[in-house]
C-alpha cells in the first residue's frame, strides 16, 4: 500500500505563450489505503489529473509521489498502479484469463502464480466460469468486472478508476458501486476514482476532491463538502437539486434581494454584497404571514417522495423541497419560507469563497 | 430481395447465368484447347468439347517438351519462380507495410507528416513510371535474373501502408494505454495486440498482393533474361512466336490454365477472410 502526494501539479499542452494550461497547481495528500474520489463537471481536468498519476500524461510542473517515491519520470508499468478504464480497454482477441494474466506474463511472474492470482481474482469477482470466453461474449457488467480483475491480479499499490461505471445501466451501476466498496474494504488498496456523478462520489468517497476549471475547489469528506462547501461552485455542484445561491446586499439582519428585504434569522457575517446559500432541503414553507420570507409560488414539481416548490422574490427563484405528503401550495400563492439559521451559507461574491 | 415472385426469380437467374457464361466461356475454350493437339485447334471450326490429349499436353508444358516456334522452357520451373516471387512480394509487402504503418501511427518523430505524405504521394506513381531508374539500380546492384531483383523493387507498398494506418487509427487509444500499464513495450504491443487484431486485414491484403505479385509482367520482362528465371506470365508470352510461325496453341493454353490456378486457389480458400478483412469492423 502507498500514499499519493500531489505537489503543485501543473499540466499544460504546448509551450510558450500559446500554451494551454489545463491543471493549475493541484496539491493533495492521499493517505495509505484511502479511497478518494475526484469529481467535477466534464472538462474540469479530473481525468487528466488521474492520467498524470497513472503516467499516461506527462507532468508539466510540480511532482507526483507514490509511496514517497517521486514518479514524474517513471513509466506507468513501474509505478505500481493499476487502472480501470471507462470503456474497459480489454484486449478483444484474448480470453478473459489472458486479459487478466497479460501484465503478469510480461512481468515474468511464474505460470503457477499467475494461475493462482487469476483464479483468486476470478473468485472474488465471480468470473470463474467465464475465464475462457472472449470479451465480446460478455455483458457490459461482466466486462467491467474483467477490467477490475485485470487491476486486482497485479496487486498494485494504487488503483486508478477512470469513470468505470459510466457505461453501465443505472441498476448495474448501483450494484457495482457496492461491489467496489466491498472490494476496497477487503483489499484496502489506496484508490483514486474519477467520476462526474455526484452520487457516485458521495457514496464511494472517504474523501473527495471537487475540481472545476483545472483547479481543486475543495478536498474533504463527503459530509464536509456537503455541509461546508468551500466555494459557490462546490455548493452548486454537490447536492440535488442544487443549493439556492442568491446574490444580495446584507444590511444588519436583513438581506436585500432584487428590491425585496428578506429578514435574516441571525446577522450576516458582514455588511455589503454577499451570496447567500440555502439548500432546498433545509428550508420549509408555511402559510403567508408567518415570520420568514414572503415568496410567490411559480411552479411545482412532483418527484414521488418529495415535491419541489419554485418560489420567487422579484426575479430571483428559490427551490424548496417539501415532503410529498404535505398539502402543496398552489401556483400564484404567497408562502412564507423559513430557513434554519445554522443552514445558511455565506460566500464572497468577488472570490466565490466561503465566508461563513 | 424482398419480393418473392417466381418470374422475377427466374429472370434474375437468367441474367446471372448469362453473365456467368460470358465470363466463363473463354476460360472453357482455353481448357478445351489445352486438351487437343495443335493441328485440331487450328482447324475451323475449333472443337468445343474436350479432347483426349489432356495429359500429354500438360506433361509436355510442365517439362518443356513442346516443340513450337517460340520458347519451350519448362513451365514447372516457371510456376516455381512465380510462386516464390508472389509469396515473397505478398509477405514482404505485408511485413514492411505493417511496420511502417506502426511507426507512422504510434511514434512521434521529426518529419512524421512529411514521411506520411512521401509514402502517400508514391501511391500515385505506378511501377511503370519509375521502371527505368529502378532497372538501373537493380542492374547496378547485380540483381538481374535473381529472386531479389524480381521481388524487392515491388515490395514497398503505399496502398498497404495506408490500409494498415487506417486500421491502426481505429484501434482504441485505451488499448495502447492499458498495454503500457501492463508493461508492454512498443514491439511487445505490436506483436501481442496489434498483429492479432490485424489478422483479417492481413489476410485480405495477402490475397490482393499475391495476385498482384503473380500477375507481374512488365517488370519481370525487364529484370530477367535467362529462361530459368521467367515467371509463368512472362513465359506464356515467350511461347508465342510472332509472325506466321506455327504456335503450339495447345501447350500455350495448358500453360495459361496452369498459370490461372494458384491465384484462383488463393482466392477460393481465403475468400471468407478476404471479405471479412474488407468489411469487418469488429475489433
Amino acid at each position: 500500500m502507498a500514499s499519493i502526494t500531489l505537489k503543485d501539479v501543473v499540466k499544460r499542452y504546448g509551450t510558450g505563450p500559446k500554451a494551454n494550461q489545463v491543471i493549475h497547481g493541484v496539491n493533495a495528500e492521499i493517505a495509505d489505503g484511502e479511497f478518494v474520489v475526484i469529481v467535477g463537471p466534464s472538462g474540469c481536468g479530473k481525468s487528466t489529473l488521474l492520467r498524470m498519476v497513472a503516467g499516461l500524461e506527462e507532468i508539466s510542473g510540480g511532482t507526483i509521489s507514490i509511496g514517497g517515491r517521486v514518479v514524474n519520470d517513471t513509466e506507468p508499468s513501474e509505478r505500481d498502479i493499476a487502472m480501470v478504464f471507462q470503456n474497459y480497454a480489454l484486449y478483444p482477441h484474448m480470453s478473459v484469463f489472458d486479459n487478466m494474466a497479460y501484465g503478469l506474463k510480461i512481468a515474468k511472474v511464474p505460470l503457477a502464480e499467475i494461475q493462482q492470482r487469476v483464479d483468486k481474482a476470478a473468485k472474488i469477482l465471480e468470473l470463474g466460469q467465464y475465464l475462457q470466453r472472449k470479451p465480446r461474449e460478455l455483458s457490459g457488467g461482466q466486462r467491467q468486472r474483467v477490467a477490475m480483475g485485470r487491476a486486482i491480479v497485479r496487486q498494485p499499490q494504487v488503483f486508478l478508476f477512470d469513470e468505470p461505471l459510466s457505461n453501465l445501466d443505472a441498476k448495474l451501476r448501483a450494484q457495482t458501486r457496492l461491489e467496489i466498496q466491498k472490494l476496497h474494504a477487503e483489499l484496502g488498496v489506496t484508490s483514486l476514482f474519477v467520476t462526474h456523478d455526484q452520487v457516485e462520489a458521495m457514496t464511494l468517497a472517504q474523501r473527495m476532491i471537487v475540481m472545476n476549471g483545472g483547479r481543486m475547489e475543495q478536498i474533504g469528506t463527503p459530509e464536509e463538502v456537503y455541509h461546508r462547501p468551500a466555494t459557490t461552485f462546490v455548493a452548486g455542484f454537490i447536492g440535488s437539486p442544487p443549493m439556492n445561491l442568491i446574490k444580495g446586499v446584507s444590511e444588519g439582519a436583513r438581506f436585500i434581494v432584487d428590491g425585496q428585504a428578506l429578514p435574516l434569522p441571525g446577522a450576516a457575517p458582514r455588511a455589503g454584497e454577499l451570496i447567500l446559500g440555502l439548500r432546498p432541503e433545509h428550508a420549509s414553507l408555511s402559510a403567508a404571514g408567518n415570520p420568514g420570507w414572503q415568496l410567490k409560488v411559480e411552479m411545482l414539481e412532483m418527484l414521488g417522495a418529495e415535491r419541489l416548490v419554485y418560489c420567487s422574490a422579484g426575479h430571483v427563484l428559490f427551490t424548496v423541497r417539501v415532503e410529498a405528503t404535505l398539502v402543496p401550495p398552489k401556483v400564484g400563492d404567497i408562502v412564507s419560507l423559513q430557513a434554519a439559521p445554522d443552514q445558511l451559507h455565506w460566500f464572497d461574491p468577488a472570490t466565490t469563497q466561503r465566508i461563513a | 430481395m424482398v419480393e418473392r415472385r417466381a418470374t422475377l426469380g427466374i429472370l434474375a437467374h437468367a441474367v446471372m447465368v448469362l453473365g456467368m457464361l460470358i465470363v466463363a466461356f473463354p476460360l472453357y475454350l482455353a481448357f478445351v484447347a489445352s486438351t487437343h493437339t495443335a493441328q485440331e485447334i487450328v482447324q475451323a471450326p475449333m472443337p468445343l468439347l474436350p479432347g483426349s490429349h489432356f495429359w500429354d499436353n500438360y506433361v509436355a508444358a510442365l517439362t518443356g517438351h513442346g516443340g513450337g516456334a517460340g520458347s519451350n522452357a519448362p513451365v514447372g520451373r516457371m510456376m516455381w519462380v512465380s510462386l516464390v516471387t508472389a509469396l515473397v512480394i505478398a509477405f514482404g509487402k505485408i511485413a514492411v507495410s505493417l511496420l511502417s504503418a506502426f511507426a507512422l501511427v504510434y511514434f512521434r518523430f521529426p518529419f512524421r507528416g512529411f514521411f506520411f505524405w512521401a509514402i502517400f504521394v508514391t501511391l500515385m506513381l505506378p511501377v511503370e513510371v519509375r521502371i527505368l531508374p529502378t532497372y538501373k539500380v537493380v542492374s547496378d546492384l547485380g540483381l538481374l535474373n535473381s529472386y531479389a531483383g524480381l521481388t524487392i523493387p515491388l515490395i514497398a507498398s503505399a496502398t498497404a501502408t495506408f490500409l494498415f494506418r487506417q486500421f491502426f487509427l481505429t484501434v482504441p487509444e485505451e488499448l495502447v494505454e492499458a498495454a503500457r500499464i501492463d508493461g508492454a513495450g512498443p514491439m511487445r504491443f505490436f506483436w501481442d495486440i496489434l498483429l492479432p487484431l490485424s489478422k483479417t486485414s492481413m489476410a485480405a491484403l495477402f490475397v490482393i498482393q499475391f495476385i498482384y505479385g503473380w500477375n507481374q509482367y512488365l517488370w519481370p520482362l525487364l529484370a530477367t533474361t535467362s529462361e530459368d528465371m521467367y515467371p509463368v506470365v512472362v513465359g506464356i508470352k515467350r511461347m508465342i512466336a510472332g509472325g506466321d510461325s506455327g504456335n503450339e496453341w495447345n501447350i500455350v493454353m495448358a500453360t495459361a490454365i496452369m498459370a490461372m490456378l494458384p491465384p484462383a486457389i488463393v482466392v477460393i480458400f481465403m475468400q471468407r477472410w478476404f471479405v471479412k478483412g474488407l468489411v469487418d469492423t469488429e475489433k
